[in-house]
């Protein structure tokens, strides 16, 4: 039995494809067998951020649509064995995204995968809808901005009440907030919400803080998702993310400037 | 208290991001009481407006509904305001365990 774990926001360009992809290949590293399928029907993109766009062959849609198999449209990681990419469609409509549909896809993968990672398209649409209405957990990426903060609240109102687990009375949606594009120095200067901030309004348990980091486009523009490049701060938190997220107690990091800024700062350095 | 929290406790009263966090306190707190508000108030509301048409020309945003927790108890409050009466206004309240 599979985990299904919607990476969520309401809000677009807050960093969900980002996280789909680091938090998946987290958890393929990990050693879980992991799938992570694109819901962005329409405008694909995760198959960049993962750095498979030219093995696409078939799509999401066309496995829903009976064209293909699931075993033909997966595509296995180069890096990980264990991690599998399902590409949204780039030019079918969203007409073929049915509840029907997406369950039984969902199922197959099940049988096969421990973990499903669903990156949702921004929006209360279809599919941001479908994206999460099977989860069992929800990553709710959020940026410490008010637009993206009263969106995400909107989003745990939809999380409670029209999902699977909610229609069906069983434990609901495990939610978990997601703080990301941090920066503590803006923060200190009193320009940006804090993560105290952001937690207290949404009420909401931290599953961690990914600062703003250059390192993010970098991976992106290479195809790589950010978490393997464990040098970098962005990397870094998004295998803390990965390992809390498993269970592991690990103390938040790059919430607070460096001490290098700090004693810069004392010292006027 | 950390020294971090020291120099952020310096920062002006004011700043942007408090201004951000109360305006979200209050909004998100506003958006959160609706969306607990059950899917029929809206027809609720248009057609007791037509019934009380049939008896009272009353303005189309005369009439307001809403839902409150109260403990344990939801009350559904009722607001119709009536043209040009001494007493402007009628209020219902109907309670439910
Ligand atoms: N921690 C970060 N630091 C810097 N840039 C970031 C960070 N996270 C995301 N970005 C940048 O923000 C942009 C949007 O990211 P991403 O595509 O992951 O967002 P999204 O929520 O999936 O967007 P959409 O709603 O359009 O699907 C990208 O250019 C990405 O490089
Ligand atoms: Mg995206």
């Amino acid at each position: 039995m599979a985990r299904i774990i919607v990476v969520t926001s309401g809000k677009g360009g807050v960093g969900k494809t980002t996280t789909s992809a680091a938090f998946a290949m987290g958890l393929a590293m990990k050693g879980y067998r992991t799938a992570v399928i694109d819901f962005d029907v329409g405008l694909r993109n995760l198959d960049l951020v993962m750095g498979c766009e030219r093995r696409v062959v078939y799509d999401f849609v066309n496995v829903l649509n009976g064209e293909a198999t699931l075993h033909q449209a997966l595509i296995r990681d180069k890096r990980r064995d264990n991690l599998f990419i399902l590409p949204a469609s780039q030019t079918r409509d969203k007409e073929s995204l049915t509840k029907e549909g997406v369950e039984r896809v969902l199922n197959e993968l099940a049988e096969t995968h421990e973990y499903i990672v669903c990156d949702s398209p921004a929006g209360i649409e279809k599919g941001a809808t479908l994206a999460m209405y099977f989860a069992d957990d929800a990553l709710v990426v959020t940026n410490p901005e008010v637009s993206s903060v009263r969106d995400s609240d909107r989003m745990l109102g939809i999380l409670a009440s029209k999902s699977r687990r909610a229609e069906l009375g069983v434990e609901p949606i495990k939610e978990y907030l997601l703080l990301t594009r941090y920066s503590p120095e803006r923060v200190r200067l009193g320009e940006m919400l804090s993560v105290e901030d952001v937690q207290e309004i949404l009420s909401m348990h931290l599953l961690g803080v990914i600062p703003e980091s250059k390192s993010v486009l970098g991976a992106s523009n290479a195809g790589t998702p950010v978490i393997l490049d464990e040098k970098s701060d962005a990397g870094q938190a998004y295998g803390d993310i990965v390992r809390r997220y498993l269970g592991e107690q690990v103390p938040h990091r790059f919430v607070e400037e460096n001490k290098k800024g700090l004693l810069k700062r004392l010292f006027g350095g | 208290m950390g020294l971090l929290d020291y120099f952020r406790s310096r920062s002006p009263a004011t700043t942007s991001a408090s201004v951000a966090k109360e305006r979200l306190q209050i909004l998100v707190a506003h958006e959160r009481a609706q969306r607990n508000k059950p899917d029929y108030l809206p027809k609720l509301q248009r057609e007791l407006l037509e019934v009380v048409r049939k008896y009272v020309q009353v303005a189309e945003d005369a009439i307001t509904v809403t839902m409150e927790e109260d403990g344990d108890r939801e009350i559904l409050e009722l607001n119709i305001i009536l043209p040009d009466e001494p007493d402007p206004k009628v209020k219902t309240k109907a309670r439910r365990r």
